[in-house]
């Protein structure tokens, strides 16, 4: 088990992470991150998959199961949303090398 | 099998990894589109190595769900326009939110069950120490884990109920704003009882009766908060959601003692935490503001606007832009709902051709996200060069001939820095009214996205050129080919 001051540390360190990587974020940029940060939370479809293989009475299995579907939707539509819009920055990028800050 | 748990520990090593640097890559637009398919990976990864993990029950149900919820949203994202991108990104967090706090109910119920205050299911399969170790879930909480729990669902759960709302607004499924007095007196009192239940739910008074009703305040809460805001302060509402979420699904890694969730959650709770308030900034509002300001809520009358619209047909805009020097066309949401980028790219090229210099003006709340209008005019093929910043074009409007205003409303608004008692006062704005002459492309007369008046349409120097944005520049792209011809 994660130790609670362990814990701490990378609770930390992953928030400044965080921070560091958005700072000099152009505005262009910003609602591809924000899509793609929304991506990347998804993850939280693992952790339901697990509580879903634990659960054991119907009542849990049931709320788990709507957790995984849930999740599964974050992770997938997250994806394809942040993938679609920066489809479009790659296509006109030859203009947009410079252009873009 | 004792390699199987340190190669899913690995697994989720190698995703964090590839989130954190998916995430670096896509913070700027030469890598971006790389970035995205390196998270991607690193989710994949994530997934599969989860449904190896030992002593795992309904591995069937968990299949079938993934690939129910996989597919379901897969097919919405890539069908959906880009126009609805902000919703479906709320819908998505709300989604993400959802199931952060079904994991803490999952946990909840199974641990007041071990207290044996729900029907206690006899456990068939006895646990091994090491799966524990591997998969998390402990036979016990520990009073950190359980707090942790608990926060992570009252997050999730606001999150969740909040994105809902957020979605339905967007979707302009609730236009009305729901305001009543005394709510944010309301509102207080019920993210106080979600409070309370969560502090006597996380010192093991937990009950079936106080974990739902747990739930059911938070829901309410997230509900009650999101809907009193308008239409136009959403995306920073959206971000601050996306923001909990994240949160929310550390607050769960913890508790599942998985490392993977704990440092994705929280890159990206700082992540959108910082991101929220570079909107906020760019709206100059503050978060506190947007949240509990009541928008339109600001005392005074608004000052009365004098004079009358003046319209202006097509025939005679395209000769004011054709023969001007310089042309600067201001987008606003309303030329993305009428789907008219691509006629307004055509419009340009044809005014470029003539000689004329044409630049794209954006606000940075242009559309319904920063950077939302960017998006939009790139899926035109609008070159980045002719794209200018609010802060690098605003000097150029005394200089400039025609001000070609699509769709654009607040973001254009004088009132914004004339009229202290106006809701959008101080929020920086796009010069519009300063050039020689304006021309605004309006569906009709009535107010903007936020409701408020817009003294611009009121100008001695604007003339109004109703209609669909769409058929409107069609109408100046035929005229101007007239002029040519």
């Amino acid at each position: 088990m994660i130790d609670g001051f362990l814990a701490l540390y990378i609770f930390m360190l992953a928030a400044f992470t965080g921070y560091e990587i958005i700072a000099r974020v152009p505005v262009i940029l910003h609602t591809p991150l924000m899509s793609g940060s929304n991506f990347v939370h998804g993850i939280v479809l693992v952790g339901a998959m697990i509580a879903l293989g634990h659960a054991q009475t119907p009542f849990e299995i049931a709320i788990g199961f709507i957790g995984v579907l849930l999740g599964a939707g974050n992770a997938a539509g997250g994806y394809v949303v942040t993938e679609r819009m920066l489809e479009m920055f790659k296509s006109s990028k030859p203009d947009a090398g410079k252009g873009a800050k | 099998m004792s390699w199987l748990p340190t190669l899913i520990k690995a697994c989720y090593f190698l995703a964090a990894l590839l989130f954190i640097l998916g995430l670096k890559r896509m913070s700027s637009p030469r890598t971006a589109r790389g970035g995205i398919v390196w998270a991607g990976y690193g989710m994949l990864l994530a997934v599969l190595a989860t449904l190896f993990l030992p002593d795992m029950h309904n591995r069937g149900l968990i299949v079938a769900a993934v690939l129910v919820g996989v597919s379901a949203a897969w097919w919405s994202g890539k069908r959906v326009a880009m126009t609805a991108m902000p919703q479906m990104v709320a819908l998505y967090n709300g989604m993400g939110g959802g199931a952060a706090a079904a994991i803490g109910a999952v946990e909840l119920i199974g641990y007041a069950r071990g207290l044996g205050l729900l029907h206690a299911v006899p456990d068939t399969s006895p646990l091994q120490p090491e799966a524990w170790a591997v998969n998390g879930l402990p036979p016990a909480l520990s009073p950190t884990e359980l707090a942790l729990g608990v926060l992570g669902a009252l997050i999730g759960a606001v999150s969740f109920s909040g994105s809902l709302v957020a979605f339905a607004k967007l979707q302009g499924w609730m236009d009305k704003r729901f305001v009543f007095p005394g709510q944010r007196a309301v509102n207080l009192l019920l993210l106080a009882a979600a409070v309370v239940a969560g502090v006597l739910l996380a010192t093991s008074h937990a009950s079936p009766a106080l974990i739902a009703a747990f739930f059911a305040l938070a829901l309410l809460f997230g509900l009650m908060m999101t809907l009193p805001i308008g239409g136009a302060d959403m995306p920073v509402v959206i971000s601050l959601y996306n923001a909990f979420t994240g949160l929310a699904v550390s607050f769960e890694g913890f508790v599942l003692g998985n490392e993977a969730m704990i440092i994705a959650g929280m890159v990206v709770g700082a992540a959108g935490t910082l991101l929220t308030q570079l909107m906020a900034k760019a709206m100059n509002r503050s978060i506190g503001n947007v949240l509990f300001g009541g928008f339109g809520a600001a005392g005074g009358e608004a000052q009365a606007i004098e004079g009358a619209q003046k319209p202006v047909d097509a025939s005679d805009a395209a000769v004011m832009m054709a023969y001007a020097e310089r042309v600067v066309i201001v987008p606003g949401y309303g030329l993305a709902v009428a789907q008219a980028q691509h006629k307004v790219w055509e419009f340009a090229q044809l005014l470029i051709k003539r000689g004329v210099k044409v630049k794209f003006a954006i606000h940075p709340v242009a559309g319904r996200m920063p950077g939302h209008m960017n998006v939009l005019l790139a899926e035109a093929g609008v070159p980045y060069d002719l794209i200018a910043d609010m802060d690098d074009i605003n000097p150029e409007f005394p200089a400039t001939d025609v001000a070609l205003v699509i769709g654009a409303n607040d973001v254009v608004n004088p009132l914004a820095k004339t009229d202290p008692a106006s809701p959008i006062y101080g929020m920086p704005i796009l010069d519009v009214s300063a050039a020689k002459h304006v021309i605004v492309i309006k569906r009709g007369r009535g107010t903007g996205f936020a409701g408020i008046e817009n003294a611009l349409f009121y100008a001695d120097n604007t003339r109004m050129l109703y209609g669909d944005g769409q058929a409107a520049v069609g109408e100046l792209v035929a005229s101007l080919k007239d002029i040519d011809a």
